[in-house]
Order: structure tokens, then C-alpha cells, then sequence
């Protein structure tokens, strides 16, 4: 492509200072972003969950992760240099950093900016003080001197051999992990008979006790030193692929047993997790195999929703009562509808002019269904209550844990059915006209059909989400259709991979999962999303689970 | 391609029939559809004759009023599409940030006891905070979203600029915390004044006279210094213009600091009209910017400046005029689908705006 070629010259190199220099840049950076943790409002509200009971807090663990981040990228911009001064310059921007937080601390003690930064309050004062006295010459000599500390043991991180690095990071991040899903794996242990006395002696009240935090940090260590040792070996391509496949059959039971061996709030979160998951399943098929950016996806979301809400509720909003077996198809294919009569005009836009235009679309039936001109019809703002749950012969599904598979079964046959077209001649169709549409267009292919044909399937998998919703909620309101769920999938797409089935359940899991099991995070979650959008993008664009592992991402 | 065989062949419909394909008939259809609905809306709302002509005048002045905050803020997505071919997602929240800056700039001047001495002088003041805080948020929004990924073809500066949405607004969320805050007001800007017997408010006019301002300084910015010229060439063509030792990444830079400005005066006029800011405000008005520009003819300054008086006009006007003939309650309420609806219809039906060119087919 002449146009990547040619534009390439503007590929900027920043210019580098001396590695010193570089390395104080870096613990700028590390202060301005542990300032910014500090300011946003989340140190003190992370401070309320302890992650090793006690000992250390989940704001604790953030600003620590900044510290040694720092100091082991100020080793690192020292490059080849003796590792004694690759450790000086990690301590120094480490040092650095924790200056800036100092200075925080003194300012926010000495001047009243409640005004301006609602979180810069006396509550964030007597948590960066750690007990020292507040803002006292000990408490602010303890952030900087704490900053070096860690500055330096992120650059020893840089100077062990890998081996040993891995083994480190492995055992820290499992001891964090344990504490911060501290409720998932207590759950998990509860139910399972026998092991009661276990979830005692590793868990307290909200994290992980201490004692089981280093033997589960040393067993983690130790697991990742005998990895190391066996990926020594050189492996064939048909062991890797025999290792792909029992990752995703190890993936596909713990999906199918969460819900029995944990408890109704874990079954909850996994139930939006799967409802997530079958919406990310339409839009992949629109955005990961055809490329085309829709931001108005939430659009045919509600029409599933509404449908179902209007045939099988028990209000007089209702305009016929049939069970959700055959509503269901019914939402789908109007939903199907609504995608074939949004599509037709739009699709001659391209790129981001459609997500403008379907952004605009969407923002159209939301407003719709709240106006009160509709509300006679669809309720206005009060939404459609008491719509009836799905029954299976005598059994009512009411439960999160019914309602979990239920969302699991459609999303099994939708991942199905698109799995099967990605594979025909229409999913390569799609993927050559991702890729570039004029010479799509060259070899054959009729782009408005195709298109089409992916938007319409796009819609209607919204649609079976929709209706899925409709029935876990038991009502729909307007308020549920926002702008926000479409950017939720869409941030699930481009997290997972695009036009990667495993990456949608992946994304899924890590941006709508995490965050809810994790409820502190929750006021924090789209500043969240919006850090793991520019960092995916930055660092490994083709997502986390890749739909080809080989090929070098175009996005 | 229609269009030209409709003026060369000889028999233009039948012609037209033959190489037109269902999706163009579909098209025609929602043609005829949407003027048909206009048309039956307007002789109704004319018969139904609700509002006097006072309010006809107010609709008109407030729609020229929030067509100027449109305006601005679409000024800053034609000069990135026209250089970078490429929409800047987050330039909303560009506003929003502008339009704190200037209210913290308001507060810190009436502490300082400025306002209450000095009350001309506070505008330029606030305004200034609001020009200069956006232009830096833009600045980094081109480091961080666009810089990296001039060199490829991909989504990745969309997606990007999605998640500096977030984390913009998050931010702000965070920092300056969720309720609404009131914008201080200054005693002159209060009041109103009449002119030819319509009552005007001194700062719908100050909105509107700031807005051609700001838009004749940067005709004269673009037209006549170095710094213009070299945009120019670089919108032209970016390779050529490089050949010619014009510093791109410079040229770029610019270009997103003074449509960066560009929104912070817009966040500033809009607080000071609407007198109450939210962190969350930037992200819809932006939608309406990027469809002001659409409307003008994006990638043209002048188009840009009409679009968003015209659907500023649209939005004031045509819930009374439009959807009142049909008898809808509250036709208020629908605004927003006059405006959202003018984007998805100038998108399908005539990309390049009232005043544009043509949307090229260079950008894939």
C-alpha cells in the first residue's frame, strides 16, 4: 500500500535525552499518574478494600504497581548500561515520583482546593499519611523514600534473568489476584464439600490473610519456574495446537460450572457477562469480520428488548401474552428488520462517517422510546414492567443461575451460526471487504449485499441479546438503551480481539466481569475502559486472544 | 454515476430505470418520504398557527445562539478532517474541559476581585482560560490518539479517541466531582437590550458576535499567515507538502491546538448562556458539532460556520414547526431527532454538505 509506505516518513522519534534524563521523564510520569489515582477520587475509595488482609490495601496495591512500573522502566530507558546504574536511575525515578505525591500531600494539607477537586479532601490526606502524622515531615519523607524503594525494586526486576522475573511478577500477581476475587474463589471453596476449613485459613473478611498470601505468592513462583523449564523445550506446532485446544476446553467447563460451585452474586455478574458476550457475538460479525463501525447497535438491542416486553408482559402495555419460546424468534427477526432498514441508507458511508451515522441512529430510537409522544405505546419513561419469565415445561427460569445458562444456550448457537459464516464464502467475502473495499469490489464481490447481509445478522444477534435481557431484567426501561452499552461491546470487541469468537468471551469477561466483581472499581469503571481502549491500541492492538495469531494486525 | 446519465442519455428515466439498482429505488423512496413528511408538517403547523410571532423571533435568536456554539465546535472537526482526513472522536470533551477552565478562571477572577473592577476585562480573561486549556487537551489528544497511527490505515486513532472520550470525561468526573455547577455571571451580561423592537439578551449576542470573531480570525490565520499556507498545502496533499520541507507533524500539531481553542470558546459561550456545565455535556454537543460540520461541508470553514446556524435554526425551529402539525405532545422532547435526524440524512443523501467538497473516496 503506496499510502502506508510513503506516510511512514512521519513516524516521529521522539528525541531522547540522556538515559538520566529519560529516567527522570519516566518518574514524572509515574508521579503525575499516581497523583492523578490520588485525585480522581479512587485512592480513597480503593483504600476501603484490603487485598492481604491488614497489610495492604487495594489504593495501596495500585500505587505500589505505579512505583515499580516506574522504576523498571527507568532501568530499561538506561538500556545496555552496568546493571548498578540501570538500578540508580529505577531508584531515582522512583524517588522522583515519589516526590510528586509528597508535594500532593503538602499541597492538599496546606491549601483548600475542595473548591475546584472535590477529591482533594483531609479523608485523602490521612490516607497517603499512613499513619505518620498528618502531612508530617515522617509521612511525606516515607512517600519519597517508599517511591525509591520501589523504584528500585522495579529496575532489580529489569536485571534478573527471566526466569526469575517471571517467577516474581507470577507470585505477586497471584497473591493480588486472590485477594482482590476474594469472593469468587471463597464462594467456589464454600461449595465445594470439605474444603471449608481451607477458605478460613486463606481468606479473612475481605481479602487474603497474610500467611496464605506468601504461600500462595511461593507456590505461584514455583509453578512459574517449572513452566519456564518446560518451555525451554522446543514444541512442535501440533503440541501447540493440542495446548490451544485444552486451553479453550478449560475455558468452555469453568464457563459451564460457575454458577453451581459459586454463590447468587457471582452467578448474577456471570449472567451479564453472558449476556455481554451475545451481543459482542452480533457486533463481530458487523465490526470484526466486515469492518463496518456501528455505534447505533443498541438500537436493535431495544427492538428485541421492547418486543418481547409488548408480547409477554403483564401490564396493558402488552399487545398479546406468548410464552418467550415464541416471542423470541419474533424479536429477532424484527430486530433482523430494523438492521435491514437502518442499513440500506447508511451503508453506502464508510468508516467513521458510519459511526457517526449509526451513532446519530441510535440516539434517535432512544430518544423515541422516552418521548412522550410514544409513551402511550412503549411507556415513556416508566418502561414495560412484569414481563413474564421463560418456562421449560412446569419449570419457571428464575433464578441468575437459570437465567445464566438460558443467555449461555443462545450465545452457544449464535457463537455457532457465526462461527459457520466466517467460515463460508460470505464471512471471506466480509473479511475482503474489511480489509479494502475497492478491491473487494474489483474481485466480485457486491459490497452493498454483503454488507448488508453482515449488518442485518448483526442486528438480529442484538436482538436475541435484547430479548434475553428483557426476560433476566423482568422489565425495560429507556434508560437501559444508552450510547454506553453500544461502546461497552464495542470496547469488548476491540479487548478481546476483532473477529475473534474466544476473544469476544475473553473481552466479555474482562471489561463487564472484572469490574463488577471488583465493586469498588465500579465508579471507576468506564475511566477503566477508557485507559484499556488507548493502551490496547498502544501495546497490542490485535486484542488478547487474537483471531490469527500470526498475522499482523490492520484492526 | 446516475447522475451523469441522467443529463447525456437521451431518454433520462427510462435511463435511470435501467442502471439504477434496488437500493436506489429504496433511496428515492425515503426521499419522497421525508419531504413528504416535512411538507405535511409545515401546513399543518402553519395551520395550526400556536405560536405568535414573539416566539417565532426567540426561537430564532436561541437557535442562532446555540448555532454559534455548534459553529465553533465544528470548526475544530473540519480543520482536523481536512488535514488528517480523519475525525477527531473526542473533540467534544475538548469543550467540556474549556468550559471548566473557564469556570474555575471566572471563580479564581471573582476572588481576586477582577470581576467586580475590572468587568470588561474578566471576558477576554475566561475566554482565554477556555482557549488555552482546550488547545492543550487537544494537543495531547493528537500525541496520544493520532500521532502514533499516522503511518497506518486502521481504526486504531477512532478507537483511541473513543477511549480518551472516557477517560476525558471520567476524569472530570472524578476531579471536579458530578453535580451540575453554576457558571458565575458578570453584572453587564446580564441584562438585555432592544433592538428594532425585539428584546435580544446581551449574551446570546455576545455568543454569537464571539463566534464570528473567532471565525474570521482563523479565515485570516488560514488565508494569510505562513502557518495557513502550509496547512493548506498539508490538507492538499501530505506527501507533497513534506517534499516542500513543510514540517507535517508541526502543521498537525496547530491544527488540532486551534480547533482545540476553537471548542474551548465554544465550552465557555455555552456556559454562559446555559449558566449550568456538566462533565458529561461535551459528548452529545460534540455529536451536534460533527453534524454541523457534516451539514456545512466538512473540511470548509465557511461550511462549518453555516452548518451550525442552520441546524442550530433546525433544532429551535422545527419541533414548532415541523412536528407540531402532527399533533405530538410535547414536541420538545424531539429536538434531538431533528438534529440527529439532519446528520444520518445529510450522510446519505448529500455527503458534501451544503458548501463542501467532495467526501473523497481517498479515506477508506
Amino acid at each position: 500500500m503506496t499510502f502506508a509506505a510513503v506516510t511512514s516518513s512521519y513516524r516521529l522519534e521522539r528525541r531522547r535525552g540522556g538515559a538520566l534524563a529519560e529516567a527522570l521523564r519516566i518518574g514524572l510520569f509515574g508521579g503525575l499518574a499516581a497523583i492523578a489515582f490520588a485525585l480522581v477520587g479512587a485512592y480513597t475509595i480503593m483504600d476501603g478494600r484490603p487485598v492481604i488482609e491488614g497489610v495492604l490495601t487495594l489504593a495501596q496495591t495500585v500505587l505500589v504497581t505505579i512505583g515499580l512500573a516506574t522504576g523498571a522502566f527507568g532501568a530499561r530507558a538506561a538500556g545496555a548500561a552496568p546493571a548498578a546504574t540501570r538500578l540508580a536511575h529505577g531508584a531515582a525515578a522512583g524517588l522522583l515520583a515519589g516526590i510528586l505525591l509528597a508535594a500532593l500531600v503538602l499541597l492538599v494539607s496546606s491549601v483548600n482546593l475542595r473548591a475546584t477537586l472535590v477529591a482533594a479532601s483531609p479523608a485523602l490526606v490521612r490516607a497517603l499519611s499512613f499513619g505518620l502524622g498528618l502531612a508530617s515531615t515522617r509521612a511525606l519523607a516515607c512517600l519519597a523514600v517508599g517511591g525509591a524503594m520501589l523504584g528500585l525494586a522495579g529496575s532489580v526486576l529489569t536485571v534478573l534473568p527471566p526466569v526469575a522475573r517471571r517467577a516474581v511478577v507470577a507470585g505477586l500477581a497471584a497473591a493480588v489476584a486472590a485477594g482482590l476475587f476474594r469472593d469468587v474463589f471463597a464462594s467456589i471453596l464454600d461449595n465445594v464439600p470439605g474444603l471449608r476449613g481451607l477458605e478460613s485459613a486463606i481468606f479473612g473478611f475481605s481479602g487474603v490473610n497474610p500467611a496464605a498470601a506468601v504461600v500462595l505468592c511461593l507456590a505461584a513462583a514455583a509453578l512459574s519456574v517449572g513452566r519456564s523449564a518446560l518451555r525451554g523445550r522446543a514444541l512442535s506446532e501440533r503440541s501447540i495446537a493440542l495446548r490451544k485446544r485444552i486451553g479453550l476446553a478449560l475455558m468452555i467447563v469453568a464457563i459451564l460450572a460457575l454458577p453451581l460451585v459459586t454463590n447468587a452474586f457471582v452467578a448474577q455478574v456471570a449472567m451479564l457477562v453472558a449476556l455481554y458476550i451475545l451481543m459482542g457475538m452480533g457486533l463481530n460479525i458487523e465490526l470484526g469480520l466486515a469492518g463496518l463501525v456501528d455505534l447505533g447497535f443498541v438500537a436493535f438491542f431495544a427492538v428485541g428488548a421492547y418486543t418481547v416486553a409488548l408480547l409477554s408482559s403483564n401490564t396493558p402495555f402488552a399487545i398479546a401474552h406468548v410464552s418467550f419460546w415464541i416471542a423470541l424468534p419474533i424479536a429477532v427477526a424484527l430486530a433482523a428488520v430494523a438492521g435491514l432498514l437502518f442499513g440500506l441508507p447508511v451503508l453506502r458511508v464508510r468508516g467513521d462517517y458510519l459511526a457517526m451515522a449509526t451513532l446519530g441512529l441510535g440516539e434517535i430510537v432512544r430518544v423515541l422510546v422516552l418521548s412522550d409522544a410514544l409513551a402511550p405505546v412503549l411507556g415513556g419513561s416508566q418502561g414495560i414492567i412484569e414481563i413474564a419469565r421463560p418456562r421449560i415445561g412446569g419449570l419457571v427460569l428464575n433464578t441468575p443461575a437459570d437465567l445464566y445458562y438460558l443467555a449461555l444456550a443462545i450465545a452457544a448457537i449464535v457463537g455457532l451460526v457465526s462461527w459457520r459464516l466466517q467460515h463460508s464464502r460470505i464471512g471471506r467475502a466480509w473479511l475482503a471487504v474489511r480489509e479494502d473495499e475497492d478491491v473487494a469490489q474489483a474481485l466480485g464481490i457486491d459490497l452493498v449485499a454483503m454488507k448488508l447481509l453482515a449488518y442485518t445478522v448483526g442486528a438480529a444477534f442484538a436482538g436475541a441479546a435484547g430479548a434475553v435481557f428483557a426476560v433476566l431484567i423482568g422489565s425495560v426501561f429507556p434508560h437501559s438503551f444508552q450510547l454506553l452499552v453500544s461502546i461497552n461491546v464495542l470496547a469488548i470487541l476491540v479487548i478481546g480481539g476483532l473477529g475473534s469468537l474466544p476473544g469476544v468471551v475473553v473481552g466479555a469477561i474482562a471489561l463487564i466481569g472484572l469490574p463488577e466483581l471488583l465493586r469498588e472499581f465500579g465508579e471507576f469503571r468506564y475511566l477503566f475502559y477508557g485507559l484499556a481502549l488507548v493502551a490496547m491500541m498502544h501495546l497490542k492492538a490485535e486484542g488478547l486472544w487474537p483471531a490469527h495469531a500470526k498475522e499482523t494486525s490492520h484492526v | 454515476m446516475t447522475a451523469a446519465a441522467e443529463t447525456k442519455a437521451p431518454g433520462p428515466l427510462s435511463e435511470w430505470l435501467r442502471r439504477s439498482t434496488w437500493v436506489d429505488h429504496i433511496l428515492l423512496a425515503i426521499r419522497i418520504v421525508v419531504a413528504l413528511v416535512v411538507l405535511v408538517g409545515l401546513v399543518g403547523s402553519i395551520a395550526a398557527d400556536t405560536y405568535s410571532a414573539e416566539s417565532w423571533i426567540s426561537f430564532i435568536v436561541f437557535g442562532l445562539t446555540i448555532g454559534s456554539v455548534y459553529a465553533l465546535i465544528a470548526l475544530g472537526y473540519t480543520m482536523v478532517y481536512g488535514i488528517l482526513r480523519m475525525i477527531n472522536f473526542a473533540h467534544g470533551d475538548v469543550m467540556m474541559v474549556g468550559s471548566f477552565a473557564g469556570l474555575f478562571a471566572a471563580n479564581a477572577l471573582a476572588g481576586a476581585g477582577v470581576t467586580s473592577a475590572l468587568p470588561l476585562l474578566a471576558l477576554p480573561l475566561i475566554l482565554a482560560a477556555g482557549m488555552a486549556a482546550g488547545a492543550l487537551v487537544s494537543i495531547g489528544i493528537e500525541r496520544v490518539a493520532y500521532r502514533p497511527f499516522l503511518h497506518v490505515r486502521s481504526l486504531a486513532p477512532l478507537i483511541c479517541a473513543i477511549g480518551l472520550t472516557f477517560i476525558l470525561e471520567y476524569s472530570a468526573r472524578g476531579l471536579f466531582g458530578t453535580r451540575n455547577r453554576a457558571y458565575p455571571g458578570f453584572g453587564w451580561m446580564e441584562g438585555s437590550v432592544v433592538v428594532f423592537g425585539i428584546t435580544l439578551q446581551i449574551v446570546q449576542i455576545i455568543a454569537f458576535a464571539a463566534a464570528i470573531v473567532m471565525l474570521a480570525g482563523l479565515l485570516a490565520v488560514v488565508r494569510l499567515t505562513p502557518l495557513g499556507k502550509a496547512m493548506r498545502a498539508v490538507a492538499e496533499d501530505r506527501d507533497a507538502a513534506a517534499l516542500v520541507g513543510i514540517d507535517v507533524a508541526r502543521v498537525i500539531v496547530a491544527t488540532f491546538a486551534i480547533g482545540g481553542a476553537m471548542a474551548g470558546v465554544a465550552g465557555v459561550l455555552y456556559a454562559l448562556v446555559f449558566k449550568q456545565i456538566t462533565v458529561f455535556m461535551g459528548f452529545f454537543l460534540g455529536v451536534k458539532g460533527f453534524a454541523a460540520a457534516i451539514l456545512g461541508g466538512i473540511g470548509n470553514l465557511g461550511g462549518a460556520m453555516l452548518g451550525g446556524l442552520v441546524l442550530g435554526l433546525a433544532e429551535a425551529l422545527g419541533p414548532a414547526l415541523l412536528l407540531e402539525g402532527f399533533h405530538i405532545p410535547a414536541p420538545y422532547q424531539l429536538k434531538d431527532v431533528i438534529g440527529y435526524g439532519m446528520l444520518v440524512l445529510v450522510l446519505i443523501f448529500r455527503p458534501q454538505g451544503l458548501l463542501g467538497e467532495r467526501l473523497s473516496t481517498k479515506r477508506a
